[in-house]
C-alpha cells in the first residue's frame, strides 16, 4: 500500500487531498456519506469577520463542464464558527483548515486574533473571491497591495498562513512570490475566474452582480500552468486546485510542483470523489512503484 | 442517503416531453413523500447532476417524472432499461404527513404534479386533489385511484375544466393545503390561504449544485434568515416565506 502522506508547514498531513472552500460547508452534511477522517484535510466556508447574507438572484449556473456561482460569501460569521462550527470539525482526525475573507485589514486582522486562540490548524486567507464588491479580490490583483495585507496578518498570526490566489491576479508568479515575502507559509491556487453568462430571451446578465466565479473541469488546464508557474516561483509549499474531478488531474497538479491539493466543484457531481481519488492516487503509485509523492512532486 | 449506480428499469416518454424513469432502489420504504435525488448519467458530457422529484415508491424502486428541459434532462432521456445512473439520495425533508391532518388540498401545477403523487396515495381519501396542466394531462388517472376527490384544469379547457387550477378551490373547505407547480400559481395559492387562514406547505424548485446544503446555491430567504431548498426545504411551511 503506498504511503499518502506528505509534509507541509511543519506538519504531516495523511494524504494530498483537502476539500475546497465553498464546496464542502463546514463538512458536517458530507459526514453523514463518508468518515472524513479519510481527508488530508477541510478548508472551511469562507468566512468573514461578521456574517454575510450572500448576494440575491440565481446562485449557480452551469456552462460546459463549468459551474459559475455567485454565492457572495454567506457565512455565519467567525465567532458563531468557533463556537458551533469547529468543535464539531475537529471531531474529526483531519487537518481544519479556516478560509477568512475580508472586506478592510481591519476586518482580517479581526479575525485572525479570534481564530488564533482556537483549535484550527491552519488559517487560509482568502484574498481571492471575486463575489463580493471590494471583496477580498481587490487584494489579490495587486501584488504590492497583497504583500501589505500579508504581512500585515503575517504578524498577528500564530497559525500557519496560506495564502489562497485569484487567478485574476497581475502575474501570478509575481503574485505568489509577494505573498511569500509577507510571511506566507503556502499558497493555494487558482480561486474561481472572473466570468459572465447572459440570458439572452430575458436580454439580462443572469447573476444580479453581473460577474460571477467560474470553476470546474474547464479551469483545470489554466489552473495547472499557474500552479506550475508559481511552484516554480516560491520556495513555500503549493496547494493546488481548479477543476480536479479525478485522480489523474490530482496528480497532474502534484507533477507541476504541488504539494498539496483541494477538491472543489468534483464535490458537488459525486459527493464522495474524495474516497474515489484518494483511493485511485494509492493505486496509482502502486501500480507505478512510487513510494512517496516526493519522487513525483514538480518533476515536469 | 446514499451515492450508488443503480440501474434503470424503465425510462420513458409518458407525455409532451416528461419521462418516467424507475430505478432499483434498496429500502425504498424510508424515502418520504416530497423527497428528491440528484440524478446523473454516469458520462462525462454535462456536470451537475439534476435533483428530480420522487413521485411514487414501490418495493425496490423508485418512480421519477422528469420534462426534458436541457441538456442534462435530454441526456438522460436517451438512457436504456439495465443502464445504470448515478443517484444520490434520499435528500431534503420531505412532507410530514403527521402535520397533514383532517381535510387536506393537495394543488399541482405542471411537472410539479409528479412528486405530489406519492402523497396524495399516503393521504387517500383525506385529500382533494387539483391539478392543473397546460394542455397534455399526465398521472390523472393515478391521483383519481387514491384521492376523495380530483378535479382536473386545464388552460384550454380541452379536458376537464378550463383556466387556471386556482379559480376551483375552496379554500375556506380545508384544514390543509399542499401545492407544488408553477411559483406564479404557488404565490397565488400562499395568498389565498393568507387570507382565508389555512395552513399552507409549499414545496419548492431552486436551480441546485450539491444537494446536500454545502454550496449554498438555492438559498431561500425565510422570516427566520437563509434557508437551503435542498437540506431545510423543499417543503416550506408559507408562514416561514416572505
Amino acid at each position: 500500500m503506498a504511503n499518502l502522506k506528505v509534509k507541509a508547514m511543519g506538519m504531516e498531513f495523511k494524504n494530498p487531498i483537502l476539500t475546497a472552500s465553498g464546496t464542502f460547508g463546514f463538512g458536517e452534511e458530507f459526514s453523514e456519506i463518508y468518515d472524513l477522517s479519510i481527508l488530508g484535510g477541510i478548508c472551511s466556508k469562507g468566512l468573514t469577520l461578521n456574517p454575510k447574507q450572500g448576494n440575491k438572484g440565481i446562485r449557480i449556473w452551469e456552462t460546459p463542464m463549468g459551474l459559475i456561482n455567485s454565492i457572495g460569501l454567506q457565512n455565519p460569521g467567525v465567532e458563531k464558527f468557533i463556537i458551533e462550527e469547529l468543535p464539531k470539525m475537529k471531531k474529526y482526525n483531519t487537518k481544519i483548515i479556516a478560509n477568512l475573507g475580508g472586506n478592510t485589514s481591519e476586518e482580517y486582522l479581526k479575525g485572525i486574533e479570534m481564530l488564533n486562540e482556537t483549535d484550527v490548524d491552519i488559517i487560509e486567507l482568502n484574498i481571492s473571491c471575486p463575489n463580493v464588491k471590494c471583496g477580498g479580490m481587490a487584494f489579490g490583483i495587486k501584488s504590492d497591495v497583497a504583500y501589505d495585507i500579508v504581512s500585515q496578518v503575517r504578524k498577528a498570526c500564530k497559525k500557519p498562513l496560506m495564502v489562497k490566489l485569484s487567478p485574476n491576479a497581475e502575474n501570478i508568479a509575481e503574485m505568489a512570490l509577494a505573498c511569500e515575502a509577507g510571511g506566507a507559509d503556502s499558497i493555494s491556487l487558482i480561486n474561481t475566474i472572473k466570468s459572465m453568462a447572459i440570458d439572452i430571451k430575458k436580454r439580462k446578465a443572469v447573476f444580479d452582480n453581473i460577474y460571477a466565479g467560474l470553476s470546474g473541469p474547464c479551469v483545470k488546464p489554466v489552473a495547472l500552468r499557474m500552479v506550475h508557474e508559481v511552484a516554480n516561483a516560491v520556495k513555500i509549499p503549493v496547494c493546488g486546485l481548479g477543476g480536479i474531478m479525478t485522480a489523474t488531474d490530482a496528480i497532474e497538479f502534484i507533477m507541476a510542483g504541488a504539494t498539496l491539493v483541494q477538491i472543489g466543484t468534483a464535490n458537488f457531481i459525486k459527493p464522495d470523489i474524495a474516497v474515489d481519488i484518494i483511493d485511485e492516487i494509492s493505486e496509482f503509485m502502486d501500480k507505478e512503484g512510487i513510494n512517496s509523492l516526493d519522487e513525483i512532486r514538480g518533476i515536469i | 442517503m446514499i451515492v450508488q449506480k443503480s440501474k434503470i428499469l424503465e425510462n420513458n416518454l409518458i407525455s409532451n416531453k416528461i419521462y418516467k424513469l424507475v430505478i432499483e432502489f434498496e429500502n425504498s420504504e424510508e424515502v418520504k413523500p416530497g423527497q428528491f435525488f440528484m440524478l446523473k448519467t454516469l458520462d462525462n458530457s454535462y456536470l451537475l447532476p439534476r435533483p428530480i422529484s420522487v413521485n411514487d415508491v414501490n418495493k425496490n424502486t423508485i418512480t421519477f417524472l422528469y420534462r426534458v428541459e436541457g441538456t442534462g434532462t435530454t441526456i438522460m432521456s436517451k438512457m436504456r432499461e439495465n443502464d445504470q445512473i448515478q443517484s444520490f439520495g434520499p435528500l431534503g425533508n420531505g412532507f410530514d404527513t403527521t402535520k397533514l391532518l383532517g381535510h387536506v388540498a393537495v394543488i399541482g401545477g405542471g411537472i410539479g404534479i409528479a412528486p405530489l403523487m406519492y402523497l396524495a396515495r399516503k393521504l387517500g381519501k383525506n385529500a382533494d386533489v387539483y391539478l392543473g396542466y397546460k394542455e397534455n394531462v399526465y398521472i390523472a388517472e393515478e391521483f383519481e385511484k387514491y384521492a376523495n376527490n380530483t378535479v382536473i384544469v386545464t388552460e384550454d379547457g380541452s379536458i376537464g375544466q378550463k383556466g387556471f387550477v386556482t379559480e376551483y378551490i375552496d379554500f375556506e373547505k380545508y384544514d390543509v393545503v399542499v401545492t407544488c407547480g408553477p411559483e406564479i400559481m404557488m404565490n397565488k395559492i400562499v395568498e389565498k390561504c393568507r387570507e382565508k387562514n389555512v395552513q399552507c406547505y409549499v414545496s419548492l424548485e431552486r436551480r441546485m449544485a450539491c444537494g446536500l446544503g454545502a454550496c449554498l446555491g438555492c438559498t431561500v430567504e425565510t422570516v427566520n434568515g437563509n434557508k437551503r431548498a435542498c437540506k431545510d426545504g423543499p417543503v416550506f411551511s408559507s408562514r416561514e416565506l416572505i
